[in-house]
């Protein structure tokens, strides 16, 4: 069997992108300056192949001849190691290559599309090719291994290439795997628990135990893996849906199951008081939360997190993040149409000096390419627009990213539940099961470590969203025909969770043999828990089951029957006939014992705003060395320059966010498409005018002070975004994300609960529901130091509120950017002495000082006015207050409209309380008091929007103006202009720190 | 008149069906969307269209390169039909990654002895990028353009670049009229700097048509702007009664009322 190889780099004259690319990441990763590389990629084809064919190949389907030239030989051949020309003598040659068994989506494509030539490749695989100039021998493994290649899904090769065979597996025997544990002492039941990645506590192990021993056996391998699946903290949320003893300043309280008696409580008693106008239809049950949109569809929402995968292998984890909550989607009720995403992300700085990364951790600026990356790939080729998102930045996300992703989807009515029955047929439909992520749900709910790259690597994987993609497009057909019962996704854990939870009230027998595989050689427990991606199940009678397997083969879909829902209450696992496991459906869904844990919240002490050498003189700015700058502009500019608040557009643009052709308000509004729109709005479906919105809210920077107010300000920052643009606070739904630390430190856990509180709290009054939600906990890094002692990196608490509003015609709705010249300016919402955990102190180097508080009273009638104005059409742009409070959102404001603004901070309505008169300004300029807009107003219209606000506090502080000039004057009686620039000057000082 | 019938083929990985056909409806026909798998099944059902439409998206996730599969189908599986359907004076439109396709196959510019005369190839930016861009038309020739020449839409692609085989055949395609569509300033103004030529095509081309005017290839996305609340500025300007890209449509049905 011939292996061929055919290797394509840039010709022509056309340059090598990619090499120049290279070159220029190693650069900004630290590990060599002025490196040259030449960047070529290419093919290895398995099978009985002519060199006339490969070449045939090589011209018309695997390279472009008018921009590549391409090199065809066996493998091993010495041509393959000559340098190209160009290409000096001291260059180093590395192969990178996936490791077997990885995804490879191009070479299966490549392996399909060759049989279009009437020809036949037995196996195909992909692989890079760099040679590297101006790097020394030795450095040349650490550029590979920090740069061209992740030692988590690939493999590199210094010097030539030698491949024997491409194909992957070996045959497998059947071997009963039991596991003696009836006779386990504890710290045995701990080693066993540790050795099989089970990550179950001594009283779990200890409760599996007293089950065998009552049952007389000893467990299968794969009973072991399905309990430790269905019990992972990832796929139960145990500690949230826990006892906790949870104690505070007002006193103690004990919950039975913290999240149910708080977030799920505050929905419950929003649905009882909405009485007949409840329009929740499902939450927190089904894979996402279902609200009612219109009279023929209830809208759908998920946000998930993939975070320990995506430390790992950036682009991969991302990818299948975003993969795995679009099934969330389309396993909803009996499947939604998803028609948009919404993703944030929590990084390190990206500029992280390369020395300073803890060992074993990824450089943050990699992680962050590798996300965006992987996120645009997927959502991109799912043809589901990316409209929304949120990049925060802290160094606590270093090791330890966040990647939430979500899907809004739309679903029919009468396709809202689903009922599998006893009888059905378990189907797998779509990807085929291979090893990867085996072991993805336990090690998500484990802490990381700098050694879990090497222990779990198998938990990374790569996607194939055009897998996924068909299997979209088939199962929306069915789902119209109504040619199944059920549907769910296979997200962690695999066929054990999705069976094992489609068949909880029913019983399920399962042949794991029937499986389709990606290659031989996988054990029946391998097949049970593989996470491979784009995999659903459903419940398909006998009878629709000849028109669904029909439909699947039309479109290359892959369905199979894997087993069948019996009325056992068992869920019974076969191979080849033989019995591999037998559980009671009840002891694997109930059968957890509780978990018990306390939680301490104690509040920091009170400390005035302080600069790092003493008390803060907030009249006395810090300037730029030498530079005569007597006001706050210069803060304004590094505010701007700031990350959190800097433009994301490199970051936007590359995805497509305006797919399926809904777009209304696009992420970027303004005279140039590049200012930064309070939330997206769509038309899901294009013959309507109603619109959903979708917006985020989230402020790690205040859980320092206090998780409650920073919950509450989530909460607020979400809702007023999808108010900026028009939706109807009456119909925003939100979601929680609880992303934290270890939990088991009742502090940490604390300041969970703390938060929970307030989310309970800001919802009732705000009669705003959840509708669901998703938690990550244990996000911590522990390495060792160069000293040898044990470090943590522990991330900030980090709750993201995501929010679907919606809106009666989306032709009501406006945008941030300033419109007209003459046109007045108000200030909606009262502004208090709240510095605390703000951007100005952020970039001033200040601490302490009172965060920012949510007035739920005053916050609910001011949605409801700024809805009745906009809706009324007498506001022509509006604009929320959030980092870096008033100063930066007029800045915003006037250089997306590129016009200018004149304010007065003397108009604004405040509440400073003991801040002293010389003090005002800075608190005026740069609070983030919640509950605060700016809204342009006609002249003509100013009467009737003042109308609508009524009593909401409320200000008219300036107008636009014509030069391109931002001027805010201070309260002392001369005015003193304390914010002078030019637009272009604050522009270019929030777009260059991302601009990449 | 008749309502002229639209086939808008779907691949795996297609994803702009949905609003091409809407935009289609819109216009007047009467769009189907039909997977490509039917059509392999079947070439004959393209006698019962008027109207053949590639639309955009990742066909087979654009692996190997963008469009290359879905075109080798073409080539190698359909190329009889879509051949009858061409000279049958009907009309082709291929839509960003139908464009892609559409090229690769050898429809738009039949391949000559010296192999293929163009291609579509990673934007010189080396990433994929969503924005919007302004449009000229130049000539007469291709019935789609009929009577524009100005246009805003959004281009979403990663491999928009269009390179022609050498300088003569760049200059052939020009004298024949063929390179309809160019990206120019807000002004109109020839700039073939990044972001007005967010590719960097070569001529600044946005679009070609075969020598007949029939088939169009295209970049840009003129499904997503046939309503005013598409265009990015709606907010801030009086609305026209309809999207730029919608003309498109509507030349492509008329063309079968005269």
């Amino acid at each position: 069997m011939t292996i061929w190889q055919v290797e394509i780099q840039a010709g022509g004259g056309h340059p090598d992108l990619t090499g120049r690319r290279l070159a220029a990441d190693a650069a900004d990763l630290g590990l060599g300056d002025r490196l040259g590389i030449r960047a070529a990629y290419g093919y290895l084809l398995q099978g009985e192949l002519s060199r006339e064919h490969v070449e045939l190949l090589a011209r018309e389907l695997l390279s472009d001849p008018i921009v590549e030239r391409t090199t065809v030989a066996r493998a091993g051949d010495p041509a393959l190691a000559a340098r190209p020309a160009g290409v000096g003598p001291q260059a180093s040659l590395v192969y990178v290559l996936f490791k077997p068994g990885v995804m490879d989506p191009v070479a299966s494509s490549a392996q399909r599309a060759i049989a279009d030539f009437q020809l036949r490749a037995d196996e195909v695989r992909t692989f890079r090719k760099y040679w590297i100039e101006g790097l020394a021998a030795d450095r040349i493994d650490t550029l590979c291994a920090k740069l061209l290649a992740n030692d988590s899904i690939e493999q590199y090769v210094v010097g030539p290439l030698e491949v024997s065979r491409l194909q992957v597996g070996a045959p497998y025997q059947f071997r009963l795997v039991t596991t003696p544990i009836r006779d386990l002492d504890g710290p045995a039941l701990d080693q066993l628990s540790r050795s099989r990645q089970l990550y179950l506590t001594r009283i779990e192990m200890e409760t599996i135990q007293a089950y065998y021993v009552r049952a007389g056996r000893d467990p299968t391998d794969v009973e072991l893996e399905s309990l430790a699946q269905t019990w992972s903290e990832h796929c139960s949320h145990k500690t949230l849906t826990g006892r906790i003893s949870y104690r505070d300043g007002d006193g103690a309280r004990h919950f039975d199951n913290m999240l149910k008696e708080t977030i799920f409580a505050a929905t419950q008693q929003i649905r009882r008081d909405l009485a007949d106008d409840d329009w929740c239809v499902s939450v927190f049950q089904d894979n996402a939360g279902i609200v009612r949109f219109d009279e023929r569809y209830n809208a759908v929402f998920k946000v998930e997190t993939h975070n320990h995968p995506s430390a790992l292998e950036p682009y991969g984890g991302a990818n299948t993040g975003l993969g795995g909550v679009i099934r969330d989607a389309l396993g909803t009720g009996l499947g939604a149409r998803p028609v948009c995403n919404t993703n944030v992300f929590c990084f390190a700085p990206p500029m992280a000096a390369p020395e300073d990364l803890p060992p074993g951790a990824l450089h943050p600026l990699r992680v962050m390419k590798g996300v965006v990356a992987g996120v645009r790939d997927y959502g991109n080729r799912m043809g589901i627009p990316t409209v929304n998102g949120a990049i925060y930045f802290d160094p606590r996300y270093l090791a330890n990213p966040l990647v939430y992703c979500g899907t809004v989807g739309i679903l029919p009515q009468d396709k809202s539940f689903k009922q599998p029955r006893a009888g059905d047929w378990i189907v797998a439909v779509g990807g085929r099961t291979g090893r990867d992520g085996i072991h993805g749900a336990t090690f998500s709910s484990a802490e990381l470590t700098s050694d879990s790259e090497a222990v779990s690597g198998g938990a990374v994987q790569i996607g194939n969203a055009i897998t996924e993609k068909m299997l979209l497009d088939v199962l929306l057909q069915a789902r119209d025909q109504g040619l199944y019962h059920a549907i769910t996704d296979c997200g962690a854990g695999g066929f054990s969770s999705a069976v094992g939870e489609m068949g909880a009230e029913i019983g399920a027998e399962v042949w794991l043999d029937k499986a389709p595989l990606k290659y031989e050689g996988l054990s029946y427990t391998e097949i049970w828990i593989s996470e491979a991606q784009e995999r659903m199940v459903l419940a398909v009678s006998e009878q629709d089951w000849p028109r669904f397997s029909a439909l699947c083969a039309s479109e290359d879909v892959e369905a199979t029957i894997i087993g069948r829902f019996v009325p056992t209450g068992r869920l019974e696992l076969k191979y080849d006939g033989h019995v591999v496991g037998d559980l009671p459906m009840d002891f694997l869904h109930n059968g957890r014992p509780p978990v018990v844990r306390d939680a301490v919240y104690d509040p920091p002490p009170d400390a005035p705003l302080s600069a790092a050498d003493g008390p803060w003189r907030p009249g006395a700015p810090s300037r730029s060395p030498g530079g005569p700058v007597p006001t706050w502009t210069d803060a304004l500019l590094r505010i701007l320059g700031s990350l959190n608040v800097a433009s994301k557009e490199w970051v936007i643009r590359q995805y497509d966010h305006e797919v399926r052709a809904g777009s209304v308000i696009k992420p970027l509004v303004g005279m140039h498409n590049d200012g930064p729109s309070d939330a997206a709005v769509l038309r899901p479906v294009l013959a309507s005018r109603r619109g959903l919105v979708v917006a985020c809210g989230m402020n790690p920077r205040y859980g320092d002070f206090d998780t409650y107010h920073m919950a509450a300000s989530a909460i607020d920052e979400a809702i007023r975004n999808c108010v900026a643009v028009g939706a109807d606070p009456r119909r925003i739904a939100i979601l929680d994300n609880f992303c934290w630390g270890y939990t088991d430190r009742p502090e940490t856990l604390g300041s969970l609960v703390r938060a929970a509180l307030a989310c309970r709290d800001v919802a009732v009054a705000l009669q705003t529901p959840f509708i669901s939600g998703k938690d990550s906990l244990n996000n911590e890094y522990s390495y060792v130091d160069p000293n040898g002692d044990k470090r943590t990196i522990a991330i900030p608490a980090s709750l993201l509120i995501s929010a679907l509003g919606q809106v009666d015609d989306v032709g009501r709705c406006v945008t941030m950017d300033a419109k007209q010249a003459g046109n007045r300016i108000y200030l909606v919402g009262m502004t208090r002495a709240e510095l605390g955990g703000s951007h100005l102190s952020l970039v001033e180097d200040l601490s302490g000082g009172r965060v920012p508080t949510v007035d739920t009273a005053t916050a609910k009638r001011t949605f409801a006015a700024i809805h009745v104005a906009i809706n009324a059409g007498c506001v022509r742009a509006c604009h929320d207050l959030s980092e870096g409070g008033l100063a930066v959102a007029a800045a915003e404001m006037a250089f997306a409209g590129g016009l200018g603004m004149t304010l007065q901070l003397a108009a604004v309505r405040q509440d400073l309380g003991d801040i002293g008169e010389s003090d005002r300004d800075a608190y005026l300029l740069f609070a983030e008091s919640n509950t605060r807009f700016l809204c342009e107003v006609p002249p003509s219209e100013g009467a009737r929007f003042e109308q609508a606000l009524g009593d909401v506090p409320h200000a008219l502080v300036g107008e636009v103006c014509v030069d391109a000039r931002l001027r805010i004057a201070g309260t002392d009686a001369a005015a003193t202009l304390v914010i002078d620039a030019e637009l272009a000057d604050l522009k270019k000082a929030w777009q260059e720190p991302l601009r990449w | 008149m008749a309502k002229p019938r639209v086939l808008v083929l779907r691949a795996p990985g297609t994803n702009c069906g949905y609003e091409t056909a809407y935009a289609f409806a819109q216009a007047g026909g009467i769009a189907e969307v039909c997977h490509v798998n039917r059509f392999l099944d079947r070439p004959a059902m393209s006698r019962d269209f008027q109207i053949l439409c590639v639309p955009g998206g990742f066909s087979y996730g654009d692996d190997v390169t963008a469009g290359r599969i879905l075109g080798n189908l073409f080539q190698h599986h359909l190329q009889d039909a879509m051949a009858e359907f061409k000279d049958a004076g009907k009309l082709i439109l291929g839509i960003c990654n139908g464009f892609q396709a559409l090229i690769k196959s050898g429809l738009l510019l039949a391949s000559d002895g010296n192999g293929v005369r163009a291609t579509l190839c990673s934007n010189d930016s080396g990433r994929y990028e969503d924005r919007w861009v302004h449009l000229a038309v130049d000539g007469d020739r291709c019935v789609f353009l009929r009577g524009l020449s100005q246009l805003e839409l959004p281009v979403a692609h990663a491999e928009g670049k269009f390179v022609a085989r050498d300088a003569t055949e760049l200059q052939r395609l020009a004298n024949a009229g063929q390179l309809v569509l160019r990206y120019v300033s807000p002004t109109g103004s020839e700039d073939p700097s990044f972001p007005t030529n967010p590719n960097g095509s070569q001529a600044n081309v946005a679009g070609i048509c075969d020598e007949t005017g029939r088939v169009l290839g295209l970049m840009p996305h003129p499904e997503r702007n046939i309503d005013p609340l598409h265009h990015p500025h709606w907010t801030r300007r009086p609305q026209p009664r309809q999207g730029d890209g919608l003309r498109l449509f509507q030349n492509a049905v008329e063309f079968f009322a005269a």
